[in-house]
C-alpha cells in the first residue's frame, strides 16, 4: 500500500515540475467577466451591442499598454460602478457572499459528525 | 408548537427573505452610472472636428461650467435633443457647450450641423468610441456637466429634454 | 366562443377542486379504510376539463384566433405550424395551463397509483394537491387568463420571439414542468405524511417513483435548456451562470439530494424528517424560481414581459406555502433516532446530500445575494460565471471521488483491499491526466485535479459495468449508468473548457484571416428570402493549413418582421472529436462583419454524457418497474 502512495506522489510531484498554464487568451478571459450592460444578462464577449463592440477596443488597448487584469477591471468598475464585472469584490458588501457557502459546508460537516457520534453513543447504551 | 430559538430563527428568516423579494419588485430596474456625480472626469486628449486642434480637460477649465455632450449624426434621439442644445446655447452666459462627435463620419456631422444649427462652443471627434468608455458612456445621446474644477455635478442619460433644460439653467445660474 | 369555452372548462375545474377537498375531509372521518368512488370520479373529471382547456388554447394557436390576447400576442399566421403550436406554451399565460395541467394529471396519477397506502394519507395528499390548484387556478383566472378576448380583433398576430421559434425550446419547457411541478406531488405527500403520522419505508416508497420521473424530465429539460442556448443564441457555451439557469438548478439539487436519500428511507427507517424537508423545499424552490422568473427581478436573458402584479400574486402563493409547510413541519415532526454505521452506504449517502445542499446553497447565494444587496444597501453588483468557478468546482474534485466510492462501500467490507484498489485507479488516473496534459497542452491546477478524479469515477463506474456483464452480479446498473454519465460530463467539460480555441475579429467580404492553423476566407453574402424570414448568409472557406481540409460555413443573419428582431444563427460542423462554430453579426455603420469562430473539442459528447445521466433514470423507472 505504501509503495502505491509512493508512486501516486511521484506523479503528482513530478507534474508540479511542468507549468500549471492557462492556455486562453486574457483578452477573451476579460470580455467573458465583462456584463455588457445595454444588453440583457449576456456578457461583453457575447455581445454584437455597439457598446461592447467599444468595450473590446478599450480593453484591447489597456491589455497592449500592458495593465493587469486587475488593473483593467478597476478602471471599469471605477466608470461604471461593479455592476460591470461578474466577479464581485471581495469588501465589506459582499462577504457574505463569498463567505456564507463555505460555511453550510463547515455546517452540514459538523450536522453529519454529530448524527455518526450519537449512533456510537447508542451503541455503547 | 413547541417554540425554540431555532424555529424562531427560521421563521424570521423566511419572514426577512420574503419581504426582500417583495421590496425588490417595484424596484426600478435602470441602471445608470450616477456614481460617477461628485467626482472628477478623468483627463482625455481629443481632435477637434476639423483636425486643426487637440481639445483635452485644460481647455474645459477655462469655462465655469461645461456641457459634454456625445452626438452623432446618425442617432435620431440627438435631433430631438438638438433643439434643446441650441436654446441652452442662447440663454445661458456660464455654460459651453463641448460636443463629441461619436462614432461618425466628418462629412455627415458637417452636414448635419449645417442643418440643424451648431450648438457648440468646442467639437471634437471619437470615431472608434474609447474616449466615451472612459467618461462612463453607454451609448448616446448622453451629457455630463462638469464645473470649472472639472467636477461631474450631473448626468443625464437619453435625450435631454424640456425638464432637463430647466435644470440645466438653474443649476448654471 | 374558444374564450368561453375555455374559461368555462378552467370554471370547472376549479370548481371539482372545491368539491375534491371538502369530499375528501368529509371521507377521512369515516372510519373505514375505502376511498369513496366519488373522489375518484371527479379527480377524473378534473383531469378531462383541464386537459380540455389546455386543448382550447392550442386550438385557438392552430386557427390563429386572434380574438384571444395570448394568441395575438405569441402568434402570426405564417409561423409554420410547429411553432404555432409551440406557442402554447411560449408565453407566461399558456405556461401556467400547463403547469396547472401537470399538477392536476399527477394528482390523479398519485391517488389511482398508490392503492396500498393508506387512506388517510392519500386523501390528505389530495387535498394539499388540491390547495395547490385552486391557488394556481385563481392565479390564472383573475391575473394570467390566457382565454382574455381582445376588441377589435386584430388581422394579424405579433409573433413569437424568433429565437424560441428552435426544436430545443420547443420540447425544454414541457421537459422543465414535468420536473418542476411533477415535485409538488410529494410537496403534498409530504404534507399528508406529516398530517397523518404515515412514515418510514411506505412514505418513502409511496413518493419514489415520483421522484424519480420529476428528476428524470428535470434532468431532460435542463439539458435541452442548454442545448439550445448552444445551437441557437449563438454564443458558443452551453451554461452561463445565468440566474435563470441557477434557478433551474436549484430544484434539480435538492430532488437529486432526495432521489438518494428517500432510499435511506426505505431500507434502514431514517432521516425521515430530513427526507420531509427535501420533499418540501423542492417544491418551494420550483415556485420561488418561477417567482424570480416571472416577476422580472432577475436581469437574465431569458424575460417574460414583466408584470408587477403577477410577481405580487405568486409571491403570495409562495408566502401560503412558506408559512404552511413550516407551521405543519414544526406541528407533527418528532425527533428520531439515527441508526447508522461509518463505514456504510447511508453515510455516504448523507455525504451526497451533504455536497448537494452545498452546491444548492452556492448557487442559492449566488443568484439571490444581488437582490439582497439592491435592496438593502442600493449597490448593485454582478455574481457570475468566476463566481461559480471558484465556490464550487474545487468540491466537485472531493464529491467526484466520494460519487466513485461510495456505492461500493456497502459490499466491500474490510479496509485493506479496497484502499488498495482506489490506489491502483487513482494512479490510473493521474497517469491518464499526465498523458493528456502532456500531450495537448498544459492547464491549471484545478482542471488537473478535476480531470483526474474524474477519470477516477469513469473507471470505477467502468469497472462496475463490466462486472455486470461478466459475472452477472446484481449490480444497480442505472446509478452506473449515471454516475458514470456524470464522470464522462465533467471529463468533457473539463477538456472542452481547457482546450477549445476562440478567435474573435472583424472581417469584410473578400479578406482573408489566417490564425493557428486555420485560414479563414470570407467568400461572399447572398440574400435569400425564407418563410417567415429573411437570411443574410455569410459564405466562409475555412482552410486547416495542416491537414489540408476545406470546410465550407454559412452563418446567417436573420431578420424576423413579426415582431421585428435581429437573429445570429451560428454555423456548426459537428464531428466526433470537436465542432467548428461559427458565427457573424453586422457592425453598424460598416461594411465589417465581426466574426467569431470557436473551435469546442468533444462538444457532442457533452450531451451525450448529460443524456446518459438522465437514461440512468429512466432504466430504473422501467427496469424496476416502480410504476405498478
Amino acid at each position: 500500500m505504501f509503495k502505491f502512495f509512493f508512486i501516486y506522489f511521484y506523479i503528482l510531484l513530478s507534474l508540479q515540475s511542468f507549468s500549471f498554464a492557462e492556455n486562453k487568451k486574457l483578452e477573451n478571459e476579460i470580455y467573458k467577466n465583462l456584463r455588457c450592460l445595454v444588453c440583457q444578462g449576456q456578457s461583453v464577449a457575447d455581445s454584437n451591442s455597439d457598446f461592447a463592440q467599444t468595450l473590446k477596443l478599450v480593453v484591447k488597448d489597456k491589455i497592449k499598454e500592458g495593465k493587469s487584469k486587475k488593473e483593467i477591471y478597476d478602471f471599469l468598475t471605477k466608470k461604471y460602478g461593479e455592476w460591470i464585472v461578474y466577479k464581485p469584490k471581495f469588501n465589506r458588501y459582499n462577504f457574505l457572499l463569498w463567505f456564507l457557502p463555505y460555511l453550510t459546508i463547515v455546517f452540514g460537516g459538523i450536522v453529519i459528525f454529530i448524527l455518526l457520534k450519537k449512533r456510537k453513543n447508542q451503541r455503547t447504551n | 408548537m413547541k417554540i425554540n430559538l431555532l424555529r424562531i430563527l427560521v421563521f424570521v428568516f423566511a419572514v426577512f427573505t420574503l419581504s426582500i423579494f417583495l421590496l425588490s419588485l417595484n424596484k426600478v430596474k435602470v441602471y445608470d452610472t450616477q456614481n460617477l456625480v461628485g467626482k472628477n472626469i478623468s483627463s482625455f486628449e481629443l481632435k477637434s472636428l476639423d483636425n486643426e486642434a487637440t481639445i483635452n480637460e485644460e481647455s474645459l477649465k477655462k469655462n465655469k461650467y461645461t456641457l459634454i455632450n456625445f452626438w452623432a449624426s446618425w442617432c435620431f434621439p440627438c435631433r430631438a435633443e438638438h433643439k434643446y442644445l441650441i436654446k441652452i446655447k442662447k440663454n445661458s452666459k456660464n455654460l459651453k457647450i463641448l460636443g463629441i462627435n461619436f462614432k461618425d463620419k466628418e462629412k455627415d456631422a458637417k452636414k448635419f450641423l449645417k442643418e440643424f444649427q451648431n450648438p457648440y462652443y468646442f467639437l471634437a471627434k471619437d470615431y472608434d468610441g474609447k474616449t466615451s468608455i472612459n467618461f462612463g458612456i453607454y451609448g448616446i445621446p448622453e451629457s455630463i456637466l462638469i464645473d470649472e474644477n472639472l467636477m461631474i455635478i450631473k448626468k443625464f442619460i437619453g435625450p435631454i429634454n424640456n425638464e432637463d433644460f430647466n435644470v440645466i439653467m438653474k443649476l448654471t445660474e | 366562443m374558444l374564450s368561453n369555452t375555455g374559461i368555462i372548462l378552467i370554471i370547472l375545474t376549479l370548481f371539482l377542486s372545491f368539491l375534491i377537498i371538502y369530499i375528501s375531509v368529509v371521507n377521512i372521518k369515516e372510519k373505514n379504510n375505502i376511498i369513496d368512488k366519488k373522489i375518484y370520479h371527479y379527480t377524473f373529471y378534473q383531469v378531462i376539463f383541464s386537459i380540455l382547456s389546455f386543448l382550447t388554447l392550442l386550438a385557438g394557436f392552430i386557427n390563429s384566433d386572434f380574438s384571444l390576447i395570448n394568441v395575438f400576442e405569441n402568434s402570426h399566421s405564417d409561423k409554420p405550424l410547429f411553432y404555432k403550436i409551440a406557442g402554447t406554451w411560449g408565453s407566461h399565460e399558456g405556461s401556467l395551463l400547463l403547469w396547472i395541467n401537470i399538477i392536476v394529471v399527477f394528482s390523479f396519477l398519485f391517488l389511482i397509483y398508490n392503492k396500498k397506502s393508506n387512506k388517510i394519507f392519500r386523501l390528505y395528499t389530495l387535498i394539499f394537491q388540491n390547495f395547490l390548484i385552486l391557488g394556481f387556478l385563481i392565479f390564472l383566472l383573475f391575473n394570467s387568463n390566457p382565454f382574455s378576448k381582445i376588441y377589435p380583433i386584430p388581422l394579424e398576430g405579433l409573433g413569437l420571439n424568433p429565437i424560441l421559434q428552435d426544436p430545443a425550446l420547443v420540447i425544454h419547457p414541457p421537459l422543465l414542468y414535468v420536473g418542476f411541478v411533477g415535485s409538488s406531488i410529494y410537496f403534498s405527500a409530504a404534507m399528508a405524511s406529516l398530517v397523518s403520522n404515515y412514515k418510514g419505508k411506505e412514505f418513502a416508497l409511496s413518493i419514489k417513483p415520483w421522484i424519480l420521473i420529476s428528476w428524470c424530465f428535470q434532468t431532460l429539460g435542463i439539458i435541452a435548456g442548454s442545448i439550445w442556448a448552444y445551437y441557437e443564441l449563438g454564443w458558443g457555451g452551453f451554461w452561463f451562470w445565468d440566474p435563470v439557469e441557477n434557478v433551474s438548478l436549484m430544484p434539480w439539487f435538492a430532488i437529486t439530494a432526495l432521489m438518494h436519500s428517500v432510499i435511506v428511507l426505505e431500507k434502514r427507517n431514517s432521516i425521515y424528517s430530513w427526507v420531509v424537508i427535501l420533499c418540501l423545499s423542492t417544491f418551494i424552490l420550483s415556485v420561488t424560481g418561477t417567482f424570480l422568473v416571472r416577476s422580472g427581478i432577475l436581469n437574465s436573458v431569458h424575460t417574460f414581459a414583466n408584470d408587477p402584479s403577477r410577481g405580487i400574486y405568486i409571491l403570495l402563493l409562495l408566502a401560503i406555502m412558506i408559512f404552511a409547510s413550516l407551521i405543519i413541519f414544526f406541528k407533527n415532526n418528532k425527533r428520531e433516532t439515527y441508526n447508522f454505521q461509518i463505514q456504510s452506504k447511508e453515510t455516504f449517502i448523507l455525504i451526497n446530500n451533504w455536497f448537494m445542499f452545498f452546491f444548492l446553497i452556492s448557487v442559492l447565494i449566488g443568484t439571490l445575494y444581488p437582490i439582497f444587496l439592491e435592496a438593502l444597501t442600493q449597490t448593485k453588483i454582478s455574481v457570475g460565471p468566476p463566481f461559480y468557478s471558484i465556490v464550487i468546482f474545487p468540491f466537485i474534485v472531493l464529491f467526484l471521488i466520494v460519487m466513485a466510492i461510495g456505492p461500493k462501500i456497502s459490499w466491500i467490507k474490510g479496509g485493506y483491499k479496497k484502499i488498495n484498489f482506489a490506489i491502483i485507479i487513482l494512479a490510473l488516473s493521474t497517469f491518464l491526466n499526465f498523458l493528456i496534459f502532456k500531450i495537448f497542452g498544459s492547464y491549471s491546477i484545478l482542471s488537473n485535479l478535476i480531470i483526474i478524479s474524474s477519470i477516477f469515477l469513469i473507471i470505477h463506474s467502468v469497472y462496475d459495468l463490466f462486472g455486470i456483464v461478466k459475472k452477472n452480479v446484481q449490480f444497480d446498473l442505472s446509478r452506473i449508468i449515471s454516475h458514470l454519465g456524470f464522470g464522462l460530463l465533467i471529463f468533457f467539460i473539463g477538456i472542452n473548457h481547457n482546450y477549445s480555441i476562440e478567435e474573435d475579429f472583424n472581417l469584410k467580404v473578400g479578406e482573408i484571416k489566417n490564425f493557428h492553423k486555420y485560414q479563414m476566407n470570407f467568400k461572399s453574402l447572398e440574400k435569400n428570402d425564407r418563410k417567415n424570414y429573411q437570411a443574410i448568409v455569410g459564405n466562409f472557406i475555412l482552410i486547416d493549413k495542416k491537414k489540408n481540409l476545406k470546410e465550407f460555413l454559412k452563418p446567417e443573419i436573420r431578420v424576423y418582421s413579426s415582431p421585428e428582431t435581429l437573429t445570429y444563427e451560428a454555423s456548426i460542423k459537428t464531428k466526433i472529436y470537436s465542432d467548428k462554430y461559427l458565427t457573424m453579426s453586422n457592425i453598424t455603420r460598416s461594411d465589417y462583419y465581426n466574426i467569431k469562430f470557436q473551435e469546442k473539442p468533444f462538444m457532442i459528447w457533452i450531451w451525450i454524457s448529460a443524456i446518459m445521466i438522465s437514461i440512468g433514470g429512466f432504466i430504473r423507472l422501467f427496469k424496476k418497474g416502480e410504476l405498478k
